[in-house]
């Protein structure tokens, strides 16, 4: 791997660090966990290694392994030639840490949490001065010196937590998931120091990350799933066998949406996820698999686009399971690839209503001075997906919960089937399912027992209640776990149990508040599969989500930052309407990174 | 019918992750017996075994006779004999005696020629409860010592006797004041732990806001919150009881149908206020916390150890809204006394209005609690 990396390492250089057959378990109860599994990798000095992987892959605990914080069970680490295991005190003073939740101080200001670290990690009076300006001038926080850390934005704490980590200079940083619920444009800036420090300082940066459209800034990539590395080396390395085989499709008179269904379960299609208008495949090694894709769709039309790293791991977990591709699932049989279909005979398409399901006018949601929500108006219509996309803070959770009835509105207007639930008779509810961001069942009840309390909530009964759970086990591949209690289950498994239990009564308004979050690439897939097959039967769908990729799935899409709707259109629409000369087919993400910065010019 | 099936479907999740899980089995199971056991043996007011020490400085009969009284108690213990001033303070100083007998030179000589004798008594005053329950045992012991004497020596004993007859407690034994308030006690503890997690457990999972968008009503979460922790704070409370009966052997003279109303009662208004808070908390922490700032005072200002008469009247109005100040009232009442139920009335009102009152603003909560 040190052939993409821009310092070309010497021979008398030392690896930065090592890990040679490095394992490490845990119990859970009575169940032994193997969260790492014979890791090894080597990092050379000035190397930007990201190890990624979806949740519960080990990220966090080799991490925990590599600052000393933990034991391995097994193997040896070597950070800056020292080994861990025998002198984890040095090992620590000499490198810097950034934890998911880093220690800040939210009643301290960032001075105050600045001077903190600094003292704590021991820099001389003499030498802080210049450091502090260096800092401040990388992470742009020189004007909320005075400021509460409790009060700065998502982006703004990761880039002071930054800061307090590099007080000292450290030779080795490690940053566990940096740029978590952080928005985009920080996200870009958080990228620009770590490069910055990289080349101004010599320092090597060893960083985490879920996000898989990441892995193409790292000059090194580990790819972990479930605790083992699946691959690694430079990213190009990645999506270099998938070119030539990733296409954008679309075929005269066939929705995006069937299309996607019918792609999916063909054999030569690896993958295929919805893009604005057009439906992204990725087909199989086979040299004929174009060929039979066009054959099956006749009209098609096929534009080649550069392969993502998300394709590699999609391929690489899809095909390295032999598993065939249409199934929408990684997990062994738990799915049987005809459950979206089925799911469609359970559900009775809602009575056609002539207006639209969701209908929200000038809503604003104040808490003291605060505006939460301000002066928002939009409209979802019956059958369509309507997605709300912005980063933590924006206040889509706020206008969710207003809507759901959780929360009180301070001003405008809002009717979701025609009430509004919050002050609506409570049978009014029973026409809307509701799954939250984080699981939110009963994680010491059973999957059986879980289900069996939200049927009675919905009001089903004897005979119709077991049937009903019975139906819904076996669409969501939930039979082989039902007496498992569900706290203990892989988080893909929660979120279809999530789901299953949002959709136990029919409903034909469902809420999902960044539904899959943190699970791996290919149980998103599954999940978004089982919601088009809802839309498809006239369910009208309203999700929250910061996964710009997401957004794709959406008929309409609003963007929000700061509490207002900065704009509103299909996919496409708000793709375009960033396209400039420079860059004429932008990303949902230059949208959403064009957007806040010319909403921040017109305020100032 | 649909909405009875809701609550019992809510009140069989309840009790299924109460007992399904270890730590909270524990919590409801283990500590009330182990708590009932222990504060019954050590919230005891009586003194045994005293310990006190000797200084007789007189060789006479009648020092003899009355050392030997002090000697033959079971309520004291001897241990030292001393022989001189100096050694007195240093036994009281490091709490080896808490009583020192002092007998003067002249004591026989002066009984036996009908002239009264002093004794002296050195009492370790720091702890000054104790103190007046020691010099009263000495009292107990020299006044029978006198009447002894003057029957021997055929004088005509003082003009007037005390003679005293304690009701409902013949012989003051503390438990019998001490364990039927535990059963209060206890009954709130574990009642007000029960609820008090429900709400907050859930708030901080995220698992309230799935189940506030599905058709339960507010009343409907109440009832189906509210009924587990009555069942067990009811079981709790039998629990206690039958202990208080068969165990600590404290007669229950009452009625006990009067009995439990009032723990009907009680455990309502534990509930109420152990749903408010749980309404109020985000967070576990918060609501544990909450119970522990309403469960401390709660219990001193019940007169469960203390009456409540002997505090500033500010305070004693204060108490007026604590449930366990009528309950504490109604168990003393029934078990020692058979108070009847009219005479009661009084105490059953108030902690029915205190139900009434924490159960409507945990209800109001459920909805209106924005966080």
């Amino acid at each position: 791997m040190s052939a993409t990396s821009a310092i070309a390492p010497m021979t008398s250089v030392p690896d930065v660090l090592v890990l040679k057959n490095v394992s490490k378990s845990f119990h859970a109860g009575k169940r032994l966990i193997g969260a790492l599994q014979a890791v090894s990798f080597t990092m050379q000095p000035g190397a930007v290694m990201g190890l990624i992987g979806p949740d519960g892959a080990g990220k966090t605990t080799l991490m925990r392994l590599v600052a000393g914080l933990l034991r391995p069970d097994d193997g040896e680490i070597r950070v800056l030639g020292i080994d861990v295991g025998k002198d984890p005190q040095s090992v620590q003073s000499s490198i810097g840490y950034m934890p998911q939740r880093f220690g800040l101080y939210e009643d301290l200001t960032v001075q105050e949490n600045l001077d903190l670290y600094t003292d704590l990690q021991g820099v001389l009076p003499r030498d802080r001065a210049k450091r502090y300006g260096e800092l401040m001038r990388m992470t742009n926080l020189e004007t909320f010196r005075g400021r509460l850390a409790g009060r700065l934005s998502g982006g703004m704490k990761q880039k002071l937590g930054l800061a307090c980590a590099l007080v000292r200079s450290p030779r080795l940083i490690l940053l566990d998931e940096p740029t978590v619920g952080v928005d985009p444009v920080s996200r870009r800036e958080l990228w620009a120091i770590v490069y910055r420090l990289v080349e101004n300082e010599g320092v090597s940066v060893l960083l985490s990350t879920a996000y898989l459209d990441e892995a193409q800034r790292c000059r090194d990539v580990v790819l972990m799933s479930e605790g083992r590395i699946l691959h690694q080396g430079p990213p190009d390395q990645f999506t270099q066998p998938l070119t030539g085989r990733t296409f954008q499709m679309r075929v005269p008179g066939i929705t995006r949406r069937t299309l996607m269904r019918e792609l999916a379960q063909r054999p030569e299609v690896v993958d295929a996820i919805i893009i604005g208008d057009d439906v992204r495949v990725v087909l199989s090694r086979t040299a004929e698999a174009q060929k039979q894709v066009t054959a099956a769709f006749p009209g098609a039309v096929l534009v080649p686009v550069p392969p993502r790293f998300e394709d590699s791991f999609v391929d690489t977990l899809r095909v390295g399971k032999g598993e065939p591709p249409p199934t929408p699932s990684a997990k062994p049989a738990a799915v049987p690839p005809a459950a979206p279909v089925a799911m469609v005979k359970t559900i009775v398409p809602p009575a056609k209503a002539a207006g639209p399901v969701i209908e929200v006018k000038n809503l604003t949601k104040q808490f003291g001075a605060f505006y939460a929500v301000h002066d928002i108006s939009f409209s979802v219509a019956p059958g369509k997906i309507f997605g709300l996309l912005g980063a933590n803070g924006a206040g889509k959770s706020t206008t969710f919960r207003m809507l759901c009835g959780l929360l009180p509105i301070s001003g405008g207007m809002l009717r979701v089937a025609g009430y509004d639930l919050r002050t609506a008779r409570a049978v009014a509810r029973s026409r809307v399912g509701y799954m939250s961001q984080k699981f939110s069942l009963y994680g010491n009840l059973s999957v059986m027992e879980n289900l069996r309390f939200f049927a009675s909530a919905y009001g089903l009964m004897g005979r119709n209640r077991s049937r009903r759970i019975d139906d819904v086990l076996g669409e969501f591949g939930l039979s082989a776990v039902a007496d498992m209690n569900s706290g203990g289950l892989p988080l893909g498994f929660k979120q279809r149990l999530a789901l299953a239990a949002a959709l136990m009564h029919k409903p034909d308004i469902l809420f999902l508040d960044e539904p899959t979050s943190g699970v791996d690439p290919l149980a998103r897939r599954e999940f978004w599969h089982r919601i088009n097959a809802l839309v498809d039967v006239g369910v009208t769908i309203m999700v929250t989500t910061h996964f710009m990729e997401e957004a794709e799935y959406c008929d309409e899409l609003a963007i929000m930052a700061v509490g207002r709707i900065l704009s509103m259109g299909t996919p496409s629409q708000i793709r375009h309407s960033a396209s400039t000369l420079a860059n004429t087919n932008p990303t949902m993400e230059d949208a959403f990174i064009h957007l806040i910065d010319s909403s921040q010019r017109k305020v100032a | 019918m649909a909405a009875i099936m809701r609550i019992l479907a809510l009140m069989i999740k309840e009790f299924l992750s109460l007992l399904k899980d270890k730590k909270s089995r524990f919590v409801i199971i283990v500590p009330p017996l182990v708590q009932l056991l222990v504060f019954g043996y050590a919230a005891t007011y009586d003194l045994t075994r005293v310990p006190y020490a000797v200084y007789n400085e007189d060789t006479g009969g009648a020092a003899r006779d009355l050392l030997a009284d002090f000697h033959g108690s079971p309520y004291f213990h001897r241990v030292a004999v001393i022989t001189h001033q100096q050694q007195i303070a240093p036994l009281i100083d490091n709490r080896r005696a808490l009583v020192v007998v002092h007998i003067q030179r002249q004591f026989s000589r002066n009984l036996l020629s009908g002239r009264s004798g002093s004794v002296q008594v050195i009492v370790d005053g720091r702890n000054s409860n104790t103190a007046l329950i020691a010099l009263g045992y000495v009292r107990d012991i020299i006044v029978a010592f006198n009447l002894h004497w003057d029957a021997d020596h055929h004088i005509a004993g003082p003009p007037a006797q005390l003679v005293t007859r304690a009701w409902f407690n013949p012989n003051l034994l503390s438990q019998w004041f001490v364990v039927p308030g535990i059963v209060g006690l206890l009954t709130l503890v574990v009642t007000m732990l029960v609820t008090a997690l429900s709400v907050a457990r859930e708030r901080e999972q995220g698992t309230f806001d799935q189940l506030l968008v599905t058709p339960f009503t507010p009343v409907e979460i109440l009832l189906g919150k509210a009924l587990p922790g009555f069942i067990i704070g009811m079981a709790e409370a039998t629990v206690m009881i039958v202990a208080a009966v068969w165990w600590f052997d404290v007669p229950l003279l009452g009625n006990l149908l009067t009995l439990y109303a009032g723990t009907v009662l009680f455990v309502l208004a534990a509930i109420g206020v152990g749903l408010a808070i749980s309404a109020i908390s985000a967070t576990m922490q918060q609501g544990l916390l909450g119970a522990f700032l309403f469960l401390v005072p709660a219990i001193i200002l019940s007169g469960f150890t203390t009456p409540i008469a002997n505090m500033p009247q500010w305070v004693q109005w204060i108490t007026l809204a604590d449930p366990l100040r009528y309950f504490m009232v109604i168990l003393r009442g029934v078990f020692l006394q058979a108070t009847p139920w009219h005479l009661l009335v009084g105490q059953m009102w108030p902690m029915a209005l205190i139900a009434a009152i924490t159960l409507s603003v945990a209800t109001w909560l459920f909805r209106h609690r924005s966080y």
